[in-house]
């Protein structure tokens, strides 16, 4: 009898406050039958590596509004990367400038959802790629 | 797509992200776990096992997260196994246990996994036991399993561990509450936390009456009451004190293998039972046929025996048990 859920990290990397964004991703996201785990503020991105390793999760979401994205976001993934964990798909969101976005999309984040993103969109898209990666695995992982 | 081989040989490596993806395989009943741990199940059984529990907000977390700074500061290594509910609505889960352990995440001695209880309705998750046996075979020494906060019949967690630590603090309801709820019967050790926190006192007089007032068989254990404030750190070191006790106790006569028997029986039980379920409904023949026999007027209980001696010939026919 097979179980699959999309598990889901949403972390918030730096010393950013800005908690309400990420809250409201993580809850909608269990809202579609997703399990979040929410690493709460002020992490490193070792935490979040290490925590994405522990989890075995599927996604990684970063979260910022501060400005530190483009120094921050590639480290998550460096940090993922050293661990094996190369496969994880990557998202974000907050402020982010659609040039940063793109060089973001550029260097191996699947995507990045700015203010104003109807969240049912997030889920929906999350889903969706999901949904095609596991099809393409068989099912497994 | 990794086989069970690669991942045992990475778990036997050291590898922590062979203990988390065995885990994920448990969980989501992927065949390759049942073959995973048949090559390390001789590993098994040299952790020991300490479950928390209590009604939600008591402050498991809190004193899982205590517990393991003090095996760290011991020398031990610790795997957390935290569960969390699913949402009977979504089937999603917002797991939030290991925010309050956030100190061990940069700690190499420390393993924390997070789980949803998805189908399960015992406070733990089905994979549960499943999770502890990797861990355990990948070489932690100190296994604590949180349950989801408990209301009064959640108590999966007594056959998974060998000690069942219940947390109880005030304003979470009285100590006629507890023992309504069966906890007592249950717990190995009873801990009263936020004992800084007004009612606490008489919380835990409370419980040290409804403990001495239980009847109890000759020699069994009788739980300790132990108080501490898991947010201040403080009284933390009685609570392990009481667990290490109750280890003491299970080491005499034979009782911690027995307990551990136990535990493994009810294991194999609920998957015969689930195994059984999957080939009994699967095909939804039997479903026809109760409705059909509910239609023409029968009883749930007429439709049942029914059912059940429809099926019980066929359960026991020599083929159906030796083969496939
Ligand atoms: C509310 C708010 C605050 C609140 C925060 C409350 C809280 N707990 O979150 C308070 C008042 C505390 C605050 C403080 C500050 N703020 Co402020 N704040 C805002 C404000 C008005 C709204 C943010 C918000 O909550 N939006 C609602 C949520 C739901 O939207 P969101 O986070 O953007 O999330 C959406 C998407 O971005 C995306 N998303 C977000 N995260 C994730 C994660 C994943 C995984 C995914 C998939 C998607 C995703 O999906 C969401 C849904 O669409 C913004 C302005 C704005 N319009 O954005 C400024 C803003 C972010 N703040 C700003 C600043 C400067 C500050 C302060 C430094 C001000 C100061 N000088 O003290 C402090 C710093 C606080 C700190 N410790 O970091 C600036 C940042 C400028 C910049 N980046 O260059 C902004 C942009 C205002 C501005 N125009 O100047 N702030
Ligand atoms: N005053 C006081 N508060 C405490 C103490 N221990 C924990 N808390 C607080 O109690 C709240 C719940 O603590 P948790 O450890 O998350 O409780 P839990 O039992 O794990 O909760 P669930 O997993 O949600 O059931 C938090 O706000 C803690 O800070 C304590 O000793 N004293
Ligand atoms: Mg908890």
């Amino acid at each position: 009898m097979t179980d699959r859920k999309i598990r889901v990290l949403v972390g918030k990397p730096g010393l950013d406050g800005h908690d309400r964004g990420a809250k409201t991703v993580a809850t909608v996201l269990r809202d579609h039958g997703m399990e979040v785990i929410y690493t709460g503020l002020h992490q490193t991105p070792e935490m979040i590596a290490e925590v994405a390793a522990q989890e075995d999760v599927d996604v990684v979401g970063l979260s910022i509004l501060s400005g530190a994205h483009m120094e921050l976001f590639p480290r998550v993934r460096a940090e993922l990367e050293q661990r094996g964990l190369g496969e994880v798909m990557l998202v974000g969101g907050g402020i982010i400038p659609p040039e940063d976005a793109a060089a973001l999309e550029a260097q191996g984040y699947a995507r990045l959802f700015g203010p104003g993103t109807p969240t049912e969109e997030i889920a929906e898209w999350i889903k969706a790629r999901m949904g095609e990666r596991l099809a393409a695995e068989g099912g497994g992982a | 797509m990794s086989s069970a081989a690669d991942i045992v040989e990475r778990l036997r490596a050291g590898e922590r992200v062979a203990v988390a993806r065995l885990i994920s395989w448990a969980e989501n009943g992927d065949a390759r776990f049942a073959e995973a741990l048949g090559s390390v199940f001789e590993d098994v059984g040299r952790g020991r096992r300490t479950g928390i529990t209590g009604p939600p907000g008591a402050g498991k977390s809190t004193l899982t997260n205590e517990l393991t700074g003090l095996q760290r500061a011991a020398g031990r290594t610790v795997g957390i196994l935290a569960v969390d509910p699913s949402s009977p609505f979504s089937g999603g889960a917002l797991l939030g246990d290991r925010i309050r352990m956030e100190e061990r995440t940069s700690d190499p001695g420390v393993f924390i996994r997070s789980m949803a209880s998805r189908g399960s309705h015992g406070g733990l998750a089905r994979a549960a036991i499943d999770a502890c046996d990797v861990m355990d075979a990948f070489g932690y020494e100190e296994l604590l399993v949180e349950t989801v906060g408990v209301g009064q019949a959640e108590f999966d967690v007594m056959e998974a561990v060998d000690t069942v630590v219940v947390v109880l603090c005030p304003g979470a309801g009285d100590g006629i509450q507890a023992m309504k709820a069966g906890l007592l019967e249950v717990a190995d050790v009873l801990v009263v936390n936020k004992a800084d926190v007004a009612g606490a006192e008489r919380l835990l007089t409370d419980l040290e009456d409804a403990v001495a007032l239980r009847r109890r068989a000759e020699g069994a254990w009788e739980p300790p009451v132990v108080a501490c404030s898991a947010g201040r750190g403080e009284g933390v070191e009685g609570v392990w004190e009481a667990v290490e006790h109750h280890r003491r106790w299970l080491a005499e006569d034979g009782r911690l293998r027995a307990r551990r028997a136990r535990l493994r029986i009810a294991q194999v039980r609920g998957a015969v039972a689930e195994g059984l379920a999957a080939r009994l409904w699967g095909s939804g023949g039997l479903t026809e046929r109760a409705r059909s026999l509910l239609e023409e007027g029968g009883t749930p209980y007429d439709v049942a025996a029914d059912l059940l001696s429809a099926v019980s010939a066929r359960v026991v026919e020599p083929e159906e048990v030796s083969g496939s």
